[in-house]
């Protein structure tokens, strides 16, 4: 009937994907979630899930979904790797490879966008959640609720970005959605919606985090606690999240603009009728750039804590440290327009953007060498932290070499959108933002769950990975400078192809370092009993969040403790142990709530009304929203109180044994 | 700087405070790349008219006074709120009310007389960037709008609440943002664009 | 936290911050619907005066109607609008700098752009 055909907007059963793979794929993603829900209905385990964790405002909680959702995410991304690898090495000549053009174009938008947006954000937001505040000597973020909805949004932005493989289809517009392709002209169908409101949900989700843990570390830091006495994770969170701040409302007026020319008619970037379609790609890369430092800012906090604790050392040059963090903050809102030196500007903008772009890498050799500078004399112990640092001072130094070539525009005319390009951010990316985080999952492994992984495969996943890589990339640099354009799901010389293969094979060896990476959690957790964390202080650490027990009590510190030197725990374990009886009093924290994943649902809602041109649904997401927000922002009673006796009972029992 | 020698409360208001302060500069950045755009864009007019032909600059200079009037007034009520005087609270906001209603009329009156001479937001980049800056900016009225009644609302209900006068702080913050952003919109859409510069 | 002025001036404040504002509202407008300063002022000199009209409303409104000035230390608010204005020069600026700078290479005729390159070929 007529009345029904526009009541769904764009979506009918046609949306449902055809093609083999994609079907597969998605079939495989519904049933593990249809598995997943009747494993928790047998387990009984529903009003437990809800009360322990979806409602739950403790950062520790929040962080530990953050990563559970971007190792799962991380799963899929490395999927699009290896169909990616797959058609590159079989792919030449009279073979097409395995997969159509248009899938491949999917695989590697979703690969990109995953990889940076659900993955990398992912794992930043999560160590932030669960170290933060316990670094500080917190007790929660400074907007707990907030907290809450930036995660909720940050899946109801995940959850959109996999609704393609059932459901319509993804953009096969790259990473980044340049127009004209990306325009309603060239892109009629939903994948650029699907991939603009994911970006928008998990977007608006990141700003009000940055918002959140700035204000957490400027004002609830404690007592004691100078800035300069704060550790350097600290630090590398804080600045990260001031570049958040700046840099994300550029991508949300971006996203908004392109949907706006695609949904109603407007001409921002379209080809004629007065659009600009390199105003896109300006401020597109306005946001970008900053994006890949704040990735890699908390990566590098992440290594300075790292290296210090494993040297048995303190850092060198903690001043030196900040400083050279708070340039690379400065300079990176100033080099965006390298990653289009090709598309048209002149000499003189040209110089000035190659310029600021080499001049970034001074403060970054700064870093590396107060690293190494940290390390030498220092009694190190090479755990597998160590190793994912190690992999990363090789490689990162080299991958920034040849970021300091593509910073000269004129080679950058050579290699612009060629492999060689593909091997230097994926070089920079791997070594820095994803070892870096790896090393601080298994560095702050234990405070979370009161076991250590098992140390073993840590190591061999670190040298997996970085033996892998280098056969990953390698060839791909070579490629690059051979002429290799990135992209290609079919290319003539047949010179190339053995390349190709070895790169499969770098791939495949990753895979076996993720392998290592899962089995180690597997195994740890069946090991548990046996790697307990009974001090709390497995690694002789030099942070506060050491001296809590292992895991933290769910209010992370009965009594706020007082900071008088930089790497505080350390000073305190030198010193003589007080006697004093601690003083306790009432602790106020912030009561569950399940407004953060209702507004969640409603902004996913409009998002899925955006998505397949459906008025009515997001009229009702967006009241609902508002509704639930409103309500939320006028109740008055949002906190518990523990009283100080309460305290004293439950620290006694940590005295005397494990509290699960 | 630490804050134990805070209450509880006095440190969530100053959380708060700060936080929103820190939102507010996320909308400037918002705000500036709109700016950007329109400003690359204004001259791409297609072969339609540019603002000097469409812009009725008497009605803007009137929307302009009343917003500015709204935020003064804005400014008095937050001074009823330090005198936690619920009528005189009530009085001032009422008329910040409607003051930013009458604005908003006035601008939507404005943006359907465009949309029916056929100078819609699909005309041109000058008219897309246009309707999305000032419509933008309208957005944040409306919720502003919005915002100020459940205020009222809630005032009514609970009186000078340690809440309920932070929350009407960060509205006032927000309030005068808007008539900040105004400025500009005043001055580089409007004003420039009469001009044809 | 900030220094509580006693109610009266604060009502003086407002009240010279709304005037002044208006003020320079006025003088903005009357520049522009009035012809007479389009023969006096290049365009370029216009535009430059009302801008600097815009900022010192600006300003004028962040001291008197947010009271910026009367934070205590540390001053957060000051600090982080100081750099949010940095980061909005650049952007916006920086933005234009590259549009404008690309938009007058990709609109030339073909018969500017062939005059052009030979210009930069030294020929």
């Amino acid at each position: 009937m007529n009345i029904f055909a526009n009541i769904l907007g764009k979506l009918s059963l046609d949306a449902i994907p055809h093609e083999m793979v994609t079907l597969g794929a998605g079939i495989g993603m519904t049933l593990g979630a249809l598995g997943l829900v009747a494993l928790v209905t047998y387990l009984k385990r529903w009003t437990w899930l809800w009360r322990e964790w979806i409602t739950s405002l403790d950062p520790k909680r929040i962080g530990v979904m953050y990563i559970i959702v971007a190792v799962v995410m991380m799963l899929r991304g490395f999927a699009d790797v290896i169909m990616m690898r797959l058609q590159q090495a079989t792919s030449v000549g009279n073979s097409h490879g395995v997969f159509t053009a248009d899938t491949f174009q999917q695989v590697f938008s979703a690969h990109g966008t995953i990889m940076i947006f659900f993955v990398a954000m992912g794992l930043m937001f999560g160590i932030m959640n669960l170290v933060i505040p316990l670094q500080i000597g917190a007790r929660d973020v400074a907007f707990p609720f907030l907290n809450s909805v930036s995660f909720w949004l940050f899946f109801a932005g995940m959850i959109i970005i996999n609704l393609p493989m059932i459901l319509g289809e993804f953009s096969a517009a790259g990473w980044l959605a340049y127009p004209p392709l990306s325009e309603i002209q060239f892109s009629p169908g939903v994948g650029v919606d699907y991939w603009i409101w994911s970006l928008q949900l998990s977007g608006i989700g990141s700003l009000l985090s940055g918002i959140n843990f700035i204000v957490t570390i400027l004002k609830m830091r404690a007592p004691g606690m100078t800035l300069m006495k704060m550790p350097v994770f600290s630090w590398s969170v804080l600045i990260s999240m001031i570049m958040v701040i700046f840099a994300f409302p550029i991508l949300t007026v971006t996203l908004t603009l392109l949907y706006l020319d695609r949904t109603m008619g407007m001409h921002f970037f379209t080809a004629g009728d007065g659009g600009n379609m390199m105003m896109y790609i300006n401020l597109i890369w306005a946001w970008g750039h900053p994006e890949v430092y704040i990735l890699v800012l908390p990566a590098f906090g992440i290594f300075s804590e790292v290296v210090a604790t494993f040297s048995r050392k303190r850092l060198f040059g903690y001043r030196s440290m900040i400083w050279a963090l708070s340039a690379i903050a400065f300079f990176s809102f100033i080099v965006w327009l390298h990653h289009f030196f090709t598309m048209g500007a002149g000499a003189h903008v040209n110089a000035f953007f190659g310029i600021m772009t080499m001049v970034i890498g001074i403060p970054t050799g700064v870093k590396i060498f107060n690293w190494l500078f940290t390390m030498f004399r220092g009694r190190i112990k090479f755990n597998s932290p160590m190793i994912w640092f190690m992999g990363f001072v090789f490689l990162f130094t080299l991958g920034g070499m040849t970021g300091v070539m593509l910073a000269v525009p004129g080679i950058d005319y050579q290699v612009h959108n060629s492999l060689f390009l593909v091997a230097h951010f994926h070089t920079m990316i791997i070594s820095g933002v994803v070892f870096g985080f790896f090393a601080g999952l298994t560095y702050w492994f234990p405070k979370v769950f009161g076991f250590t992984l098992h140390e073993g495969l840590g190591k061999i996943a670190a040298w997996l990975w970085s033996i892998g890589f280098v056969l990953a990339f390698g060839p791909l640099f070579v490629l690059g400078l051979m002429g290799a354009t990135r992209r290609l799901d079919h290319y003539v010389d047949p010179s190339w192809q053995p390349l190709f293969i070895v790169a499969g094979v770098g791939a495949a060896i990753i895979g076996l370092g993720v392998t290592c990476q899962l089995l180690q959690l597997f195994i740890s957790v069946r090991q548990r009993k046996q790697h307990l964390d009974t001090t709390g202080d497995p690694w002789n650490g030099r942070t506060l969040e050491w001296s809590t027990v292992s895991p933290a009590p769910f209010y992370n510190y009965a009594v706020i403790p007082t900071v008088t030197h930089r790497d505080e725990f350390w000073e305190m374990k030198r010193a003589k142990a007080s006697n004093v009886e601690p003083q306790y009093v009432d602790i106020h924290l912030p009561k569950n709530t399940g407004a953060g994943i209702i507004i969640a649902c409603f902004a996913f809602l409009v998002g899925f009304a955006a998505v397949w041109h459906i008025p009515w649904l997001a009229i009702i997401g967006t009241v609902g929203a508002i509704i639930v927000t409103i309500r939320r922002l006028t109740t008055d009673d949002t906190e518990y109180t523990i009283t100080a006796d309460e305290i004293r009972i439950l620290e006694q029992q940590h005295v005397k044994g494990h509290t699960a | 700087m630490t804050s134990t020698h805070l209450t509880a409360k006095q440190s969530t208001n100053e959380n708060t405070l700060l936080g929103f302060w820190l939102y507010l500069m996320t909308d400037c950045i918002l705000f500036g790349s709109l700016f950007a755009t329109y400003i690359v864009l204004h001259n791409n007019t297609f072969g339609g008219p540019g603002g000097d032909k469409l812009f009725d600059m008497p009605a803007i200079l009137v929307e302009t006074l009343l917003l500015l009037t709204s935020s003064f007034t804005c400014g008095l009520a937050m001074l009823a709120v330090r005198q936690r005087n619920v009528r005189h609270t009530l009085l001032w906001f009422g008329f910040t009310f409607i003051l930013g209603a009458i604005f908003l009329a006035m601008e939507l009156t404005e943006f359907r007389h465009l949309v029916l001479e056929g100078n819609s937001w699909q005309r041109s980049g000058f008219l897309s960037a246009f309707f999305t800056l000032v419509g933008t900016h309208g957005l944040h009225i409306t919720i502003g709008l919005l915002w100020l009644g459940v205020m009222g609302w809630q005032l009514w209900k609970r009186g000078f609440t340690n809440n309920t006068v932070r929350r009407l702080t960060v509205f006032s913050m927000f309030w005068h943002f808007l008539d900040i952003i105004w400025i500009f919109i005043f001055t580089f859409v409007y004003l420039m664009g009469d001009l044809q510069l | 936290m900030s220094k509580l002025q006693p109610t009266t001036a604060r009502v003086v404040t407002y009240s010279i911050g709304f005037l002044s504002s208006v003020a320079l509202t006025l003088i903005a407008y009357a520049i522009v619907v009035n012809d007479i300063f389009k023969n006096v002022w290049t365009p370029a000199t216009i535009a430059l005066i009302l801008s600097l009209l815009a900022i010192f409303q600006l300003v004028i409104q962040l001291l008197f109607f947010l009271h910026l000035g009367e934070e205590t230390k540390p001053r957060w608010k000051l600090m982080s609008f100081i750099f949010a204005f940095v980061i909005l020069g650049v952007i916006v600026i920086g933005s234009l700098w590259i549009m404008f700078d690309l938009n007058s290479r990709m609109m030339m005729t073909p018969t500017e752009m062939i005059k052009y390159m030979d210009k930069q070929a030294g020929l």
